[in-house]
């Protein structure tokens, strides 16, 4: 039996290690910047014979999503990953994956989506999938990644759920820099993750059974009710899940995570590794008394938005940072949502719109610091309507 | 309505029941109805090979059967494929 280990690893190796621990029955993959290191460490464990899975090589992601399709109704657990344009060329077939209610789980690496073309980071790619029925999970960095991968089968495969999840890091940033990461050991893994049993599988010939029929206007409404059924019981799913979770690894997980909050007059909302160089700045103006936090929304589809609104309304003021643009004039999308949790409350803070980061436009600290600033200048009464986009040259 | 309610239908549209597809009747969709010409039919089967509802029927004997208005859908394919072309798709009158 292998024990825990700490190993040095970037976020894409992270994540292929827990795809070996899962030993998923197919994984169908295209190798896209920056998701290549994911498949091609996995595929390595393949041709090692590590895993049993059946790896399937095919020609682009559209495939690779269809493939999966194919295998989890046959009832399999299947997992694939991707990036960007991958995840674009998937389009058709993430809805189809969701609809079909199949527990695929892929990690995204996030990337900027042409044109012009560009590899690096911004969370353009799994913004815009953002409403195709899929469950999605933001992580810091490596060890993030990893786990959250991990929890991630046991979401989607939730009888009461029964939908897909994407599990996303940022690319360069977290997929290639190398981390300290505690993986858990093969047994424990592979026990978290049971045995896959889903209702109705394909290759189940004694009771056959047909998978997306025509579905018109007396039950295509229906079954889209449903899966709104399912989403409202992910909150529930994936809190139980988590505390099973830090039961076998020490590690704790909630669908909106805060960085010094519970005192804090203002606070800056970001995603994955933004979060990461935000803790730094929180604590240097910490030191300097400033009651300033951090909020992250781990899950963002479904949106938290309640517990959301809770953690932000007693606030002065708000800064969200998108990492994509809507271009619907207004802001990001996580404004968008953030600003309609809060609509309910009656007290809520003022919110500062900014863009920062896209296509890999680095963010630092001095940065982060800059926003800070600003929103202490509208807590003493400064207005600020447009949206902000942080590091572009004038 | 008495179709099932979305609590009680399937997740995902599956279908659990094989061999069901004779209970959605597709001839509701029809515009243009098959007339065939029996004086002219060569009895060769071509209509019933490529109706795409199975709505005409061969009979035992080999020679062209009934059209099922129940599932003929109206699409013409039969008409084309007659090499006779024994069969007009005429409007019909409902
Ligand atoms: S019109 Fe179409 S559906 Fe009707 S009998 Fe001919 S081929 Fe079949
Ligand atoms: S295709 Fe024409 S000739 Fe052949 S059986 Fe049908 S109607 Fe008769």
């Amino acid at each position: 039996m292998t024990k825990n280990f700490i190993k040095p690893l970037t976020g894409a190796s992270a994540v292929s290690e827990a795809m070996r621990q899962i030993d998923p029955d197919v994984v169908a993959a295209y190798p896209i910047t920056p998701q290549t290191e994911i498949v091609m460490k996995f595929s390595q464990f393949v041709n090692d014979g590590k895993v049993n899975t059946e790896f399937v090589p095919v020609e682009s992601e559209h495939s690779a999503m269809s493939a999966c399709v194919g295998a989890s109704a046959a009832g399999a657990r299947a997992m694939t990953a991707t990036a960007s344009a991958g995840l674009a060329l998937m389009w058709e077939i993430l809805y189809v994956a969701a609809s079909n209610r199949l527990p695929i789980v892929m990690p995204v690496v996030n990337r900027a989506l042409s044109a012009p073309i560009n590899i690096h980071c911004d969370h353009s790619d799994t913004m815009g999938a953002r409403d195709s029925g899929w469950i999605q999970i933001y992580c810091e960095s490596a060890q993030e990644a990893y786990d959250n991968v991990i929890a991630a089968v046991r979401i989607a495969e939730h009888e009461k759920i029964l939908l897909p999840v994407m599990v996303c890091q940022d690319g360069f940033i977290t997929s290639h820099a190398m981390e300290r990461v505690d993986i858990l050991e093969d047994e424990k893994v592979k026990k978290f993750a049971g045995e896959l049993k889903l209702p109705f599988p394909l290759l189940d010939t004694d009771n056959p059974v047909t998978y997306g029929p025509l579905d018109l206007f007396d039950y295509y409404f229906e079954h889209k009710r449903q899966q709104s059924e399912a989403i409202s019981h992910v909150f529930e799913v994936t809190d139980s899940i988590y505390k099973e979770f830090e039961k076998i690894s020490g590690r704790k997980y909630n669908r909106v995570e805060t960085y010094k909050i519970k005192d804090a007059e203002t606070a800056i909302v970001a995603l994955n590794s933004t979060i990461g160089t935000a803790k730094d700045v929180v604590d240097a103006l910490r030191e300097k008394g400033e009651k300033v936090g951090l909020l992250f929304p781990r899950m963002f589809r479904p949106f938290p938005a309640e517990e959301i609104a809770e953690k932000l309304s007693g606030l002065s003021a708000v800064a969200v940072l998108d990492r994509s643009e809507t271009f619907s004039g207004t802001g990001g999308p996580m404004l968008a949502d953030i600003k309609s949790a809060l609509y309910e409350k009656e007290s809520r803070p003022t919110i500062l719109k900014y863009i920062y980061g896209l296509g890999g436009r680095e963010i630092n600290p001095a940065q982060i610091e800059q926003v800070f600033s600003d929103l202490k200048e509208v807590k003493k009464g400064k207005k600020v309507e447009q949206v902000v986009y942080l590091g572009v040259r004038e | 309505m008495s179709e099932k309610g979305w609590k009680e239908l399937e997740i995902g549209g599956r279908i659990t029941e094989a061999g069901n597809a004779a209970k959605y009747k597709t001839g509701d969709w029809r515009t243009f109805l098959p007339d065939v010409d029996r004086e002219k039919c060569i009895n060769c089967l071509q209509c019933y090979l490529y109706c795409p509802d199975m709505a005409i029927e061969a009979k035992a004997d080999g020679t062209l059967g009934k059209i099922d208005l129940d599932y003929c859908k109206g699409c013409g394919i039969c008409s084309n494929i007659c090499p006779v072309k024994c069969i007009e798709m005429k409007k019909e009158e409902k």
